[in-house]
């Protein structure tokens, strides 16, 4: 069985809406314009690969990056790992996954987060890995602190963390939130509740992963990720160099 | 009862919000020295064949404002029609860029090659486009999306995208203005009048 059929087309009920009136800047932010469909070409089906080497020793370490080994973030210790597969459950090896997150007191180090909570001088708040020949991936960082946004009145955050991943083509690309087991802020959120189907919202949830977790160190979450996959067929090859 | 069929749904989608160039360009976004660069700073090393371009424009929301912070990212082929990592494609076209909007003029610049049109799965072609993928604050999903060029009219005519496109005045929005010698200009607008076509494949 090959891989060279289109992209699997995107089953849009199970993302978040395009517009929202409980996430005020979707209102003016989100097209109103209905989407053009077609088949996936080319275009969607190759992407940039990477190679390991531009992965640095402590890219995924987010605790000690930003001060390059010297000393260490404040905040609890977490230990966030899971594995990339496509829809047809197969794994994304090579692939590169970012993520970004606020420091422990709930803020970012960015030129526009005004927050009240102070910047963690040792927590730039970045990391990147490559999935294994399996998909798995890992990092290590601190779990990030809720914080409040301008929305509705009294809005939070719940703890998350961003993630940004490739897979294996443009047309696969996805960007989206990390959050965690047992937060209460989760069903309160309004960027959660874009998504409608309620088991999708909690793919996003990542669970506490005891057996995992290292005594004396670090809690340890697991988080999967799925990526579009592509239809399995012989009928759409294309011949050699067409 | 059927067999079961093995049906994993995609990870749902979340905005990258207004922090995304933490995350993907920490150097610009002034975290410098975790990465020695931002990665996907050049479509094109020294030595691409083909047409040098620079590709200039804004991301604008429903009343006109540019935004500052979204994020793009393009893949397109080289000149010949070939993707990287296909035989033959042209070593010194990385394909892949991302670029940030200048916190000043809210400009985004691609300095890259021209594509050539690329080979349609039923014998065609793609007229030369260059692919887009633009994550903003208050959109929850990537907002997929093409460059072509307006000086391109033989190929774009035949174009199956394109040849889509209803109304057809909305062809425009996908469409680079040719505003020098080797440079062009493409703004999207996340919506409103002249919204831009975007693309659900």
């Amino acid at each position: 069985m090959t891989n060279s059929g289109p992209l699997i087309p995107r089953n849009r009920g199970i993302h978040p809406v395009i517009h929202d009136p409980e996430m005020k800047t979707t209102m003016i932010l989100g097209p109103m314009e209905p989407l053009l469909s077609m088949e996936s070409t080319m275009t969607e089906e190759t992407g940039p690969r990477f190679g390991h080497g531009i992965i640095g020793q402590l890219d995924n370490n987010l605790i000690t990056n930003f001060t390059r080994g010297k000393s260490e973030a404040i905040g609890e210790r977490i230990r966030v790992h899971g594995r990339v597969v496509d829809e047809n459950n197969r794994a994304v090896p090579n692939t590169l996954v970012e993520i970004w997150q606020a420091n422990a007191g709930g803020r970012y180090r960015h030129a526009t987060d005004h927050y009240l909570a102070p910047l963690d001088l040792n927590f730039g708040g970045c990391g990147r890995t490559m999935t294994d020949q399996d998909g798995f991936y890992e990092f290590l960082t601190i779990k990030p602190g809720a914080y409040p946004w301008p929305n509705r009145d009294n809005e939070w955050r719940p703890m998350h963390i961003h993630f940004s991943i490739f897979g294996h083509s443009f047309g696969q690309r996805l960007i989206t939130q990390m959050y965690f087991e047992g937060d209460p802020l989760i069903a309160r959120c309004p960027i959660v509740g874009t998504i409608k189907d309620r088991a999708q919202a909690n793919q996003l949830v990542a669970a506490l992963d005891i057996k995992n977790s290292r005594p004396m160190d670090y809690l340890a979450y697991k988080f999967d990720i799925v990526l579009r996959g592509r239809r399995q067929t012989m009928f759409e090859n294309r011949l050699e160099g067409l | 009862m059927a067999q079961s069929i093995v049906n994993l749904f995609e990870t749902p989608s979340q905005t990258a919000g207004p922090y995304v160039q933490i995350g993907c360009t920490p150097n610009f976004a002034g975290i410098n020295g975790v990465y020695p660069e931002d990665f996907g700073l050049r479509a094109i090393e020294d030595g691409a064949q083909g047409e040098i371009i620079t590709i200039r424009g804004r991301v604008y929301d429903k009343f006109d404002e540019p935004m500052f912070d979204p994020m793009i990212e393009s893949w397109q082929a080289d000149a010949a029609g070939r993707f990287p990592g296909q035989p033959d494609a042209d070593p010194k076209v990385n394909g892949f860029c991302r670029f940030p909007l200048d916190v000043k003029t809210a400009e985004y610049t691609l300095k890259t090659v021209k594509p050539g049109r690329t080979p349609s799965r039923s014998g065609g072609f793609h007229a030369p486009h260059i692919a887009l993928w633009i994550v903003a604050r208050g959109n929850n999903i990537g907002l997929n999306t093409r460059i072509y060029f307006e000086d391109e009219q033989e190929h774009n005519k035949v174009d199956p995208v394109l040849h889509r496109v209803k109304p057809v005045k909305r062809l425009d929005t996908l469409l680079a203005r040719k505003v020098g010698e080797h440079e062009y200009h493409f703004d999207i607008r996340l919506r409103g009048e002249q919204e831009t076509v975007f693309l659900d494949m």
